[in-house]
């Protein structure tokens, strides 16, 4: 089966520093495939060189989508193909309403999702309420958090990468979050789901386990959970590693 | 068609241009005063709102009053202007809004041939007891640059009040601008001040918002968004001195630098005389953020259209 995504000796040096390191990956077409790390291991990073964002283009290896080698292409590009990412904590815009920003999403997305207000209700949140917010500060971190994945849903995409979507969502709201992402997959998606909590990684249909700015095992979204559970400590550098400092600039 | 008519129907293309409805100046039920250079073009009255205008050798002197206790249905609508190319126009002006009552004033001020215009806006605005005042003033100047803009109000709030005032210049060059507004805030009274700004080429922005928070629980925030491309230099203070136990003073700035050679700084002067108040400012000043057009990029946009979309909105 052709991948719809394939990470290739990947590595990444940030001021001579290895970020990440000969990592492999490949996420199949519809599946949703987590990744388990602890904090400082690359997850974020990984994340960001496969959207292209400034900063982490890979200093070794190739990102191949859907067959194609776009690792030295831009990020609208790579949108434009149908790759997104969800941001851990996303950025918040004055003046831009929510069913303006999920508009936004879906000029350019190769795909198209469900109207902004079904998607703002897979996510829990009543459009009558919200598509006409903004998406400032007067948005909770939960809501935020919620708006963005609708905004994902809305685009179809073809590759979705959520940083941590469960962080700083309530145990009401995950339920939500969990079951988007399955809509995700179910609409066609793949889904890189970035996560450090079993539970979460166990609704995948594949894991990764990342440690050290690598791709240690891959399989049984459970058993990855049971290696992460008894063998992954946390880094001992934290999560000061150059990478995910840049990454919260 | 007369000279009259002539002046009316282009100040009223300029008002639409600048997003005014042009059907609100010519009904009868609406209140609303037009101005072109040193000229009043219209004077209407409202049920609850009474419009004094006179001309004066370099502009006009208004006084606009609104009844007490009277809520007023539409808005008043204010248009000053200046259609050829050289000009001043000073207008002097006088706001009361009487105790408990309600009204919006939706201003447009339209220099779209502007090469060498000067528009002083001088005024006195006082919002009653549980008053509340809306002012929402918009500019449209044309493209040469050519206006020197200097607005300035000394505002009262009486207790329990409320103003809140907008104001945008983001059509055409702002030329030079130097926004002046004061407030004396009372007791349970609050006032909003918020200016947007989009410098272009040379224009030189200056904007002062003053907040004194004179009442006890008195309220009140000076925000400015700044938009500095080209050339442009930018200087905002935004200024709050808590006088009054309970008082509650915010200063939020955003300027964004757009090129190499705009340049742009934010002042904020905090005082508090009475140990039972608190004021607070955050400012930020530079290039757009990062985050948020990578955000916009990850959906497809080009980074120029990102800033375009990130500058839009906080202009809104």
């Amino acid at each position: 089966m052709i991948c719809v995504l394939d990470l290739v000796d990947v590595g990444l040096a940030v001021g001579g520093k290895p970020i990440l390191q000969d990592l492999n990956l490949h996420v199949l077409p519809g599946e949703i495939h987590a990744i388990l790390g602890m904090n400082g291991t690359g997850k974020s990073t990984l994340a960001s060189v496969i959207m292209g964002l400034s900063g982490f283009s890979p200093t070794s290896g190739k990102v191949i989508f859907q067959g194609e080698d776009i690792t030295a292409l831009p990020v609208p590009d790579r949108a434009k193909r149908g790759i997104t990412l969800a941001w851990q904590e996303p950025a918040r815009f004055e003046g831009l309403t929510v069913k303006e920003y999920m508009e936004l999403g879906q000029r350019d997305s190769p795909g198209r999702g469900p109207s902004p207000g079904e998607c703002l209700l897979m996510v829990g949140l009543p459009p009558d309420r919200y598509l006409q917010r903004a998406v400032d500060a007067t948005l909770s971190g939960g809501e935020r958090k919620r708006v963005e994945l609708a905004s994902i849903l809305s685009m179809g995409p073809r590759l979705s990468i959520l940083d941590e979507p469960d962080s700083g969502i309530d145990v009401l709201s995950l339920s939500h979050i969990l079951d988007a992402v399955r809509t995700l997959a179910k609409n066609g998606a793949s889904v890189l789901l970035i996560t450090h909590q079993n539970e979460i990684a166990a609704s995948a249909d594949r894991a990764s386990s990342l440690c050290g700015g690598t791709i240690l095992r891959t399989g049984d979204p459970v058993a990855i959970g049971r290696f992460f559970r008894n063998h992954c400590r946390e880094c001992p550098h934290g999560s000061a590693l150059p990478g995910e400092a840049l990454l919260h600039e | 068609m007369s000279d009259y008519t002539k002046e009316f129907l282009a100040m009223s293309k300029a008002y639409e241009a600048s997003g005014g409805d042009p059907a609100s100046l010519s009904d009868g039920g609406i209140a609303g005063l037009m101005v072109s250079h040193r000229r009043i073009l219209r004077s209407n009255d409202a049920p609850g709102v009474h419009i004094e205008g006179e001309e004066t050798p370099t502009g006009v002197k208004a006084k606009i009053t609104v009844d007490p206790d009277v809520h007023v249905e539409h808005p008043v609508h204010l248009c000053f202007g200046v259609l050829p190319k050289e000009g001043t126009q000073e207008i002097v002006s006088e706001f009361l809004v009487g105790e408990g009552a309600k009204a919006r004033f939706l201003a447009h001020c339209v220099f779209p041939n502007a090469v060498k215009v000067r528009h002083v806006m001088d005024a006195r605005i006082h919002v009653g007891k549980h008053a509340d005042l809306e002012y929402s003033e918009t500019h449209y100047h044309g493209e040469e640059g050519g206006v020197e803009v200097l607005p300035t109000a000394k505002i009262t709030i009486d207790e329990g009040g409320s103003y809140r005032s907008l104001f945008k210049l983001i059509q055409g060059a702002a030329g030079e601008l130097r926004i002046d507004y004061e407030a004396d805030i009372g007791k349970d009274a609050l006032c909003e001040l918020d200016a947007r700004v989009y410098g272009k080429r040379n224009d030189v922005i200056r904007v002062k918002e003053s907040l004194f928070l004179n009442g006890e629980k008195s309220r009140g925030l000076a925000k400015s968004r700044i938009v500095a491309s080209g050339h442009c230099v930018s200087e905002v203070v935004g200024e709050a001195v808590g006088n009054a136990p309970g008082a509650r003073g915010h200063v939020d700035c955003v300027e964004i630098v757009k090129g190499k050679d705009a340049r742009v700084s934010a002042v904020p002067r905090l005082l508090v005389t009475d140990d039972r108040a608190k004021l607070t400012h955050e400012a930020a000043i530079g290039s757009v953020d990062k985050k948020q057009v990578e955000t916009l990029m990850a959906r497809g946009l080009t980074e120029e259209e990102a800033v375009d979309v990130v500058v839009r909105g906080i202009l809104r």
